[in-house]
């Protein structure tokens, strides 16, 4: 055994046992999704969810136990080559794909699917990871910009070719990663306004009303402010793409985007919109976590998720069964989980002595957030319904190896950070 | 550089942390309006439908029963692969109406794609049996069982009124909140006016279910769950083959035949012509049925025998007889000349007492009757002096139980007319008229109205010598075995019962030596009875009136019937008549001639 495979001692224990705490968790919980009390099985059973995900757990202890066999160097070197597999893999997904709840993204192996998409994920984080860890990498540089787009639209092209929207708009989370890396604020503040226009666009019927607001507080900041000529072209900038979004936003949702997403976009700002219909989801699993008050119903004693009032119960909806079995409390607790991870994630990220890990490590932070954010945002009405899973609590093999190998090679790559020779 | 920046991040990680604990804790423990939205989902309030009291005739034998009906319900989510033209097959419904049926349910207020919907309501045993063995090739749907009503014979339709679904405007009216969307309830007839002792009490069982509505066990085990209580069953006094009979004898006719028990004032029949088959109004085609019904020029659904007002006509000249006794203006053995240039007559006789004048339903005589009620000279002035004799007669008319409603257990029961002076006043918009304006009262044919209840009820009250029990059609309700209180109650005209044998005298004789009445009189039983021809507006002929009660003494039946454009009350009613005297006392009649008559139906 090689020496560096011993790494018992430097693995960060802290992330480790948040990481067990989630998963079992998860697991328990699965089971209580699919708990029928007429039906006498027990957690164990392998015709419920909770026995499969519990093989999925264990294959999950090999994935790990290979990561942190596999030399340190392993990840950094190989990562383009994963990146051109991946996107081969994707390239065919839709030609060998079968289709399973309206997305083309499952292939088959002999009777388990797996989700190519879901390792795209720690693929393209370890890319892009590279790319920015490589020699005379700079943030400023607008080629490297362009490339680092280039990274991560390409496997989103490719997983929407596959109709797995809320896979695809995953890969937006990176831009935490741009952020750190020293991408200029500029942009994050341009998206983040795109985004309050793009919803704005669909509370206001006639988007004159937004052309004019925009235009008035462009005239009143180059009126108010200082009058160079640099800023005042930032501000023109800024003020006719805010426009373009408008207008393309407003495109997309009339003519692009298929019916189902749109009709979900119209449901988010207005809850009133179509309840036994296209708001069925959400109004469902409002009211799933809703009727848990303070300290939940207790274990296995859900009604709104056991009896099929929510959809999807044990994958994209399970966080209406922690809300109704354990209340605000076991709410709090779960929360705070994932608080304590991300932070912890942070952690480790800014302790590395190399870009390319503490790239990497914020590229977990943002993927975890982001499935986070938007996936308990769901279930309480605060984001629009895309089928993305929480991480270690959703049913799925695939996702689950998906986020553990995200984070277990950064616990890995943590290890062995005093191997690394600073190349800042 | 760019060290602040995990500040950054840490801190939008933070707050969105935050912002999903601030909005849970809104909707978990702030807002009560989730928990009970899921109470609503789960609990499923099972409604048990209480079985409708039955209906039964007199003699026990079943009138009115439930059978049992099939909704078919979807579920939209739950349907996979579905053949419309099969379903169309098996449904025997076309493409159109396929298509309008699911636009329908889709538009109503409270459709889910997740929770069952009527798609199609009350198919019939029959139709069920047909569909049942296709059911599971249609997945989605389902079948939900209730009962609908059932008659055994096709007669007493306006009698036993109908159910069906309770309107909205029933509904936001009910203040009681026993009925709900969708229940059923009686429209019209005895399932109108009994519908509080027929309905029954729904039980409720609170259950739990999934979100296909499957059952999946009692909330709290059944600690709020309580039993349906079944409507009360009703016994009438119908005689459901006379009834039949009497409808029978109506066939193609207008009019009406109404036969009660004078001691008991139970109806023992209630025919109304033309009548239609209540089975047409139960089920699936309630609706077209209904409206084709409706719009009958026949008008099927007018129930006659309370709805219906005649002038009396002559028969009215036998409570002229009892009025006068009463305020003794003659004796029985008073007679009047039958002066023709007052009044025209008809028939030979010139002098008669007054059992002949009503044997002979002499006008002139009871012109002269009503002058001296209306006349006595109490004041000097006419006009005065009609209206104090007017408020007299009035009072005597009425305690026959004319000019008001009699209170019969049925709705829309007309009043008729008995003229008051204050009628009058309005008629000639003052007080100037007296004797001589009126007079046509004295032989059935002014301003008076009546129904033909009230006119079996009059045969009754003669029949009885001077009492009625309000008519009624339900004698036992329930266990209790009786009638509403009001229907056991005795009511007494303000007549003496010894002047009642004259009008009996006159009523034989009428039967036994009157011109054209011998197609009522029967061979072994003493009939009594009195013809009315009440005048029509030519060229229509008039209408044909005949009341009778049989035997004389101890009366079983009295009867009123109407036979309208027939002519002479002395031929189709007096036949109508005495053939249900026969049918009821002697179980057939023995004169298939007269029957023979009255079912031609040519009376001229």
């Amino acid at each position: 055994m090689r020496k560096d495979v011993d790494i018992s001692g430097k693995l960060d224990w802290a992330s480790v046992l948040l990481y067990v705490v989630l998963v079992t968790f998860g697991w328990i919980n699965i089971f209580a999704a699919v708990y029928d009390e007429t039906a006498n099985q027990t957690i164990w059973d392998l015709s419920l969810n909770s026995g499969r995900q519990l093989i999925f757990i264990a294959a999950s202890f090999v994935i790990i136990l290979a990561i942190i066999i596999l030399d340190m160097r392993f990840y950094e070197t190989f990562a383009y080559l994963f990146y051109g597999i991946i996107l081969f893999v994707l390239v065919l997904v839709p030609i060998l794909g079968k289709e399973v709840g309206g997305n083309k993204s499952w292939i088959g192996i002999g009777s388990f699917g797996v989700q190519p998409s879901e390792f795209a994920k720690f693929v393209t984080a370890l890319a892009i990871a590279k790319f920015m860890g490589s020699v005379g990498f700079k943030m400023e540089n607008n080629r490297n910009q362009f490339i680092l787009l280039g990274l991560i639209a390409i496997p989103m092209a490719l997983i929407l070719l596959q109709k797995d929207f809320g896979t695809a708009i995953v890969f937006t989370a990176f831009i935490f990663v741009f952020f750190r890396e020293g991408m200029s604020p500029f942009i994050m503040i341009v998206g983040v306004s795109a985004a309050t226009i793009a919803i704005l666009t669909l509370i206001v019927e006639n988007q004159w009303y937004l052309h004019g607001a925009i235009a008035a507080v462009l005239v009143a900041l180059i009126f108010f402010g200082k009058r160079k000529l640099k800023r005042i072209m930032v501000l023109c900038s800024g003020a006719v793409i805010l426009m373009i979004t408008i207008e393309s936003f407003d495109y997309i949702v009339n003519n692009v985007l298929p019916i189902r997403h749109k009709k979900r976009l119209e449901a988010l700002v207005d809850p009133d919109f179509d309840p036994m219909g296209i708001n069925w989801n959400v109004t469902q699993s409002k009211i799933a976590i809703g009727s848990g008050g303070f300290a939940g119903k207790g274990f296995l004693k859900g009604t709104q998720t056991k009896f099929d009032f929510v959809p999807e119960q044990s994958t994209d909806f399970i966080f209406c069964t922690i809300g109704e079995e354990h209340g605000w409390l076991g709410s709090l607790i779960v929360i705070m989980l994932f608080m304590a991870l991300l932070l912890r994630v942070i952690f480790i990220a800014e302790r590395q002595k190399s870009k390319f890990s503490r790239a990497y490590g914020y590229a977990v932070a943002s993927i975890f957030f982001f499935h986070f954010a938007i996936n308990i945002g769901m279930t309480i009405g605060l984001f629009p319904v895309i089928g993305i899973p929480l991480p270690f609590f959703s049913y799925g093999g695939s996702s689950l190896w998906s986020f553990t190998i995200l984070l277990f090679i950064l616990l890995k790559l943590d290890a062995h950070r005093g191997q690394v020779l600073q190349r800042i | 550089m760019n060290e602040g920046r995990k500040d950054i991040l840490q801190v939008i990680f933070i707050v969105v942390g935050l912002i999903f604990l601030i909005k849970l804790f809104f909707i978990q423990v702030l807002d009560n309006k989730y928990a009970e939205l899921a109470d609503g989902n789960v609990i499923l309030r099972q409604v048990e439908y209480p079985f409708r009291g039955l209906i039964y005739d007199r003699n026990q034998k079943l009138i009115v029963f439930n059978s049992p009906e099939f909704d078919l319900e979807v579920v939209i989510k739950d349907v996979k692969n579905f053949d419309s033209a099969k379903f169309c097959s098996v449904f025997e419904i076309s493409r159109e109406e396929l298509r309008a049926r699911f636009k329908a349910m889709k538009a109503r207020k409270e459709y889910s794609p997740f929770k069952p919907t009527i798609f199609m309501n009350q198919l019939s045993n029959v139709d069920f049996a047909k569909v049942q063995d296709h059911l599971e090739s249609f997945p989605g749907f389902y079948v939900q069982a209730r009962t609908t009503r059932s008659y055994a014979t096709p007669a007493l339709a306006n009698a036993l009124g109908y159910v069906s679904e309770i309107s909205k405007t029933n509904l936001d009216r009910d203040l009681t909140k026993i009925y709900k969307q969708g229940d059923y309830v009686g429209q019209s007839g005895i399932e109108y006016f009994y519908e509080e002792q027929l309905r029954g009490k729904r039980g409720v069982r609170f259950k739990l279910r999934n979100v296909k509505g499957i059952e999946k066990g009692a909330f709290k085990n059944g600690l709020y769950d309580t039993l349906s209580v079944p409507g009360q069953n009703l016994t009438t006094g119908i005689d459901i083959d006379l009834q039949q009979y009497g409808e029978m004898l109506m066939k193609g006719k207008s009019g009406s035949i109404v036969a009660i028990e004078p001691a008991t004032g139970e109806i023992l029949s209630l025919v109304s012509g033309p009548s239609y088959d209540p089975n047409l109004l139960t089920g699936r085609n309630y609706s077209s049925n209904f409206k084709q019904i409706s719009i009958d020029s026949m008008k099927p659904l007018f129930n006659r025998p309370l709805m219906a007002q005649y002038r009396p006509g002559s028969i009215f000249k036998i409570a002229q007889a009892m009025t006068a006794l009463q305020e003794k203006v003659i004796t029985p053995e008073t007679r009047i000349r039958c002066d023709r240039n007052i009044i025209n007559c008809h028939g030979a006789h010139s002098n008669e007492d007054l059992r002949g004048a009503i044997a002979n339903s002499c006008n002139p005589y009871f012109h002269n009757v009503l002058r001296r009620m209306l006349n006595k000279g109490v004041v000097n002035d006419p006009f005065g002096d009609t209206r104090i004799g007017l408020e007299e007669w009035d009072k005597h008319i009425m305690s026959f139980g004319f000019g008001r409603k009699l209170g019969i257990d049925l709705p829309n029961e007309k009043e008729g007319l008995v003229p008051t002076p204050a009628y009058y006043d309005r008629a000639y918009r003052s007080q100037a008229w007296k004797f001589s304006n009126i007079y046509s009262l004295a032989i059935g044919e002014g301003e008076n109205l009546v129904v033909p209840i009230q006119m079996a009820n009059f045969a009754a009250i003669i029949a009885n010598r001077g009492f009625y029990y309000t008519p009624h059609l339900v004698k036992a309700i329930g266990a209790d075995n009786k009638p509403l209180p009001q229907y056991q109650e005795r009511h007494y005209t303000l007549i003496d019962s010894s002047y009642f044998i004259v009008a009996v005298d006159a009523m034989q004789k009428v039967v036994e030596e009157g011109t054209g009445q011998y197609r009522a009189k029967l061979a072994d039983i003493i009939v009594c009875g009195k013809t009315g021809t009440v005048q029509n507006a030519p060229p229509l002929f008039d209408h044909s009136v005949f009341i009778a009660f049989a035997p004389r003494d101890n009366p079983k039946i009295a009867i009123s019937v109407y036979v309208e454009d027939a002519g002479q009350g002395a031929r189709a009613a007096a036949s109508i008549a005495s053939l249900m005297i026969e049918k009821y006392l002697l179980g057939a009649t023995k004169r298939p001639h007269i029957e023979s008559y009255v079912l031609a139906g040519k009376f001229e």
